[in-house]
């Protein structure tokens, strides 16, 4: 253990490089618009993804209105429909999810919790929000583009993306592809940012294995997406190219609405090996920085110290290297050669051991805690579950022969969103009840934190859980309507509806923790620096909410690992990463 | 108090939902029990991991939630747990694992002897063809997909004369005959599902796919295209009929082959 808890006498090295010198803001804009504050970019990195998120909410309500209650909507028809499903997919899962956790907390987080002032590069930093913003634009201008935008399935697969049966596909699938384009470039400017920060930037004594888990989650997800994301960029480009250029990259012979065109010798499959190489880390990507945000919420709301910290870290990195060999699992009925299933199926089935390792430790974190059941934990705990649940109907995709009949059925969509759109939303969630303090300095109003919990934990299990059953009966997904099929019994439809009614009444609780969030701001009550008692050094500034440069005069110096929870002899129940208190002896050798 | 009880209840309620749940799959139609017996397993492994998990978490919450006087015990970790865990969880992934890639192997072998059959898709409808007297599909390219020629038959291979054509998107199989499933499609992706089969695969432009199924009981069942092919995707819809042998072939005989498809043509030119 001596890596992980040095005692107060372990050698703490001298500084390695000088303290550095920041560039100063000199009017308004530079320092709330144009800044290249970590913490300003964090703020407005959250707010843009909240914002377009709120988009993905709302076109969530109207394909559920569709499916729940059919022809309810006047302007709903196929076209429409599939436009929806599109844009609310690629939304949450790029524009949301990947933006909030890595450009988001990433910024907030990383240079507070290893000690830093800064990130390596600020003005970088400040470049890769500004092309973030601009790939939202073009991505929102598309709703007001001649044909709408593209309605080919968030996976955008050719040949249809860019044929003419498929709506948006004059200009929609287009911008589309520029705007994942330019997430990219900007994703990979705070990309770089986060690792080098980790590698470089870190305060004296803050050695690897004392992070907190969720710099360790954070920045192996940006490890990871700077590798994933160029397959993407490439195959975007390529499709653009199909599509404005008339190159055949993806694009075999074929008709289009009867038509001879004039391609030849593309593959289809080549696009759908290159979205996976990217998609399945996608799903990593967005929830290491779970996994890692989730682990401190736990240890610091249950004072305990995480459980197995050397064990997490290497579940980390390990799922981290597994999840980039396994993205053909989304592809057994693709009709790549079939012998690839062994081997998918292996590996995918692999990855269970590092992830249950990681749900054991949760829960052992839990064992002989001292549970505080704030909000933040709340959130924790529903993920849990939500993650469990999730991660458990995994294994039923993810072993060839089983996903089957269930691939491209309801059991799928009701597996992803709950293992990557409850789950991580919850912690989202939680993070940003756990953090708001100290960002706003003032705390939020407890008991609508906790409706908003009870609500949104209840409501989306139901939405999500009853859905695998719909799947395994043989619905489909990707339908506007099912009709004429013997097979289907009504009381699906009576369940489709009570699904409907449970996400709109989740999708309005929503304006509970808005209106939280703002009411708070300017009539919380003050929060003071460390509220939770933490031990991590974000609490430890000397300002809340920190000012640029988070420190102050001196850099912080880091003595211990980031669990010192309830440990004996101390007087409180933590010691601060900087506290070199001497009365604390590590533990046991 | 509350907070554990409602943790344990969602963990029960789904075990009960599960149980009572009238939405299960379809009657079996085609050899493929192996996979519904592997999806049980899964869901008996699955399931006990997820009640054990959520109650624990929930006794967690019960017996150690925050008093007044509390202390967390310290125990930064433990190995023989850690590892005692992972070497069981290693032999549940295992015992799912291990059934998937026997069943696997079966599923992308085709048994010697097996009929053909191809069926294509085009948006948003489904053809079929049978490879005729010789037994043999002959070749085909979407470059010579025309009027009288939907399926893109290559017209100088003498394998692909006789092979019999079905538009109109009703296809029929003999029962207890396993048969090889060609796909192609003419356009964009599509996916032949017939819930019943559980088998299904992609089709795709500018190559063929397979499965292989034994359709097990004789019925008339419905047809859907499980891959989005645009906005028509939910209406491309088709039937299967399983019959006995002489009802097929009854059928079939009724049926075009390519040559008398394009013989009026071949007038024509001359």
């Amino acid at each position: 253990m001596s890596d992980v808890t040095l005692g107060p006498t372990g050698a703490v090295p001298p500084a390695e490089v000088e303290d550095v010198e920041l560039y100063h803001p000199h009017s308004w804009v530079t320092k709330y618009v144009f800044s290249q504050d970590a913490k300003v970019i964090a703020i407005q990195y959250s707010m843009t993804a909240l914002s377009i998120g709120l988009v993905a909410l709302v076109l969530s309500w109207l394909i559920r209105l569709q499916l729940g209650f059919p022809g309810i909507l006047s302007f709903m028809d196929a076209s429409a429909y599939y436009q929806f499903v599109t844009m609310h997919g690629m939304i949450m899962v790029v524009y949301l999810l990947t933006a909030l956790f890595l450009g988001g907390f990433g910024n907030y987080l990383i240079p507070l919790m290893v000690g830093a002032r800064d990130m390596v590069f600020p003005y970088a930093n400040m470049l890769s929000y500004w092309i973030y913003l601009l790939a939202v634009l073009v991505l929102v201008s598309s709703f007001f583009a001649p044909g709408g935008p593209t309605g080919a399935g968030w996976t955008l697969y050719p040949p249809q993306a860019i044929l003419s049966g498929t709506p948006g596909q004059e200009s929609g699938i287009v911008l589309m592809l520029i705007s994942l384009i330019l997430f990219i470039i900007g994703f990979t400017m705070g990309g770089l940012n986060y690792v080098v920060t980790v590698l470089q930037g870190r305060a004296r004594g803050m050695t690897l294995m004392r992070m907190p888990l969720t710099v360790w989650g954070i920045v192996t997800a940006t490890v990871m997406a700077l590798l994933a994301f160029p397959a993407l960029l490439v195959g975007a480009v390529m499709m653009l190219f199909d599509k404005l250029l008339g190159t055949s990259f993806f694009m075999p012979s074929l008709l289009d609405m009867g038509q001879q065109l004039e391609y030849g010798g593309g593959s289809p499959i080549l696009f759908q090996h290159l979205f996976w190489f990217f998609g399945h880390p996608e799903v990593y990507i967005v929830a290491l920085p779970a996994f890692g945000i989730v682990s401190d919420l736990i240890s610091t709301h249950a004072r305990r110290n995480i459980f197995g910290y050397r064990m997490m870290v290497w579940a980390i990195v390990g799922i981290g290297a597994l999840s980039f060999v396994v993205w053909a699992h989304h592809m057994y009925v693709s009709g790549m050669n079939p012998q690839f299933g062994f081997f998918f199926a292996t590996t995918t089935l692999i990855i269970a051991v590092p992830t249950a390792i990681k749900v054991y430790n949760w829960v052992l974190t839990l064992w002989r805690g001292d549970i505080h059941l704030n909000v933040p934990m709340l959130f924790a705990l529903g993920f849990i579950v939500t993650f469990v649940n999730g991660g458990l109907t995994g294994l039923f995709l993810g072993n060839v022969v089983v996903d089957v009949p269930l691939s491209d059925t309801l059991f799928v969509v009701a597996h992803f969103h709950m293992v990557m759109g409850v789950a991580p939303i919850l912690v989202i969630f939680g993070a940003i009840y756990h953090w708001y303090p100290k960002i706003t300095g003032r705390m939020f109003n407890s008991t609508l934190g906790k409706f908003h919990f009870w609500v949104t934990f209840l409501g989306a299990y139901a939405i999500f859980f009853p859905m695998h059953y719909l799947g395994l009966l043989g619905l489909p997904r990707r339908y506007f309507e099912l009709t004429d099929v013997g097979f289907m019994p009504a009381s699906a439809q009576s369940l489709n509806a009570f699904m409907t009614i449970a996400a709109l009444l989740v999708g309005a609780t929503q304006l509970v923790f808005v209106a939280n969030m703002i009411w708070s701001l300017f009539r919380g009550p003050a929060a003071g620096g460390n509220p939770w008692r933490a031990t991590t050094l974000e609490w430890q500034t000397p300002e809340t909410p920190p000012p640029h440069g988070n420190w102050g005069r001196d850099l912080p110096v880091v003595y211990r690992w980031a669990y010192d929870y309830s440990v004996p002899g101390a007087d409180q129940d933590f010691i601060a990463q900087n506290d070199p208190a001497p009365h604390v002896s590590a533990h046991g050798h | 108090m509350a907070v554990a009880i409602v943790f344990a209840l969602v963990a029960v309620g789904s075990i009960v939902f599960h149980l009572v749940s009238p939405w299960w799959w379809t009657p079996i139609a085609s050899n493929w029990r192996y996979i519904d017996g592997t999806i049980s397993v899964t869901f008996w492994i699955t399931g006990f991991v997820f009640l054990a998990v959520v109650c624990f978490m929930s006794y967690c919450i019960l017996r150690f939630r925050h008093q007044e006087g509390r202390r967390a015990v310290y125990e930064p970790e433990n190995k023989r747990l850690e590892l005692w865990l992972s070497v069981v969880t290693g032999i549940g992934v295992a015992a799912m694992l291990a059934p998937g890639l026997f069943v696997w192997h079966q599923f992308v072998n085709v048994p010697d002897g097996a009929a053909q059959v191809e069926i294509v898709g085009q948006q948003w409808q489904w053809a079929f063809r049978f490879p005729g007297k010789d037994d043999r599909l002959g070749t085909s390219d979407t470059r010579n997909v025309a009027t009288d020629n939907p399926l893109g038959l290559s017209p100088k291979d003498p394998n692909g004369q006789d092979d019999v054509i079905v538009e109109g998107g009703e296809l029929h199989l003999p029962v207890n005959k396993p048969v090889k499933v060609m796909l192609r499609s003419l356009d964009v992706l599509h996916d032949f599902y017939v819930p019943e089969f559980r088998a299904k695969m992609d089709m795709i432009p500018g190559a063929v796919t397979y499965f292989w199924i034994t359709p097990t009981r004789t019925g008339t069942f419905d047809v859907l295209c499980a891959e989005l092919c645009g906005i028509g995707h939910p209406h491309m819809h088709g039937t299967v009929v399983v019959e006995q042998q002489n009802d097929f072939q009854a059928w079939l005989e009724k049926q075009q082959t390519f040559a008398q498809m394009s013989a009026p043509t071949k007038k024509a030119e001359r």
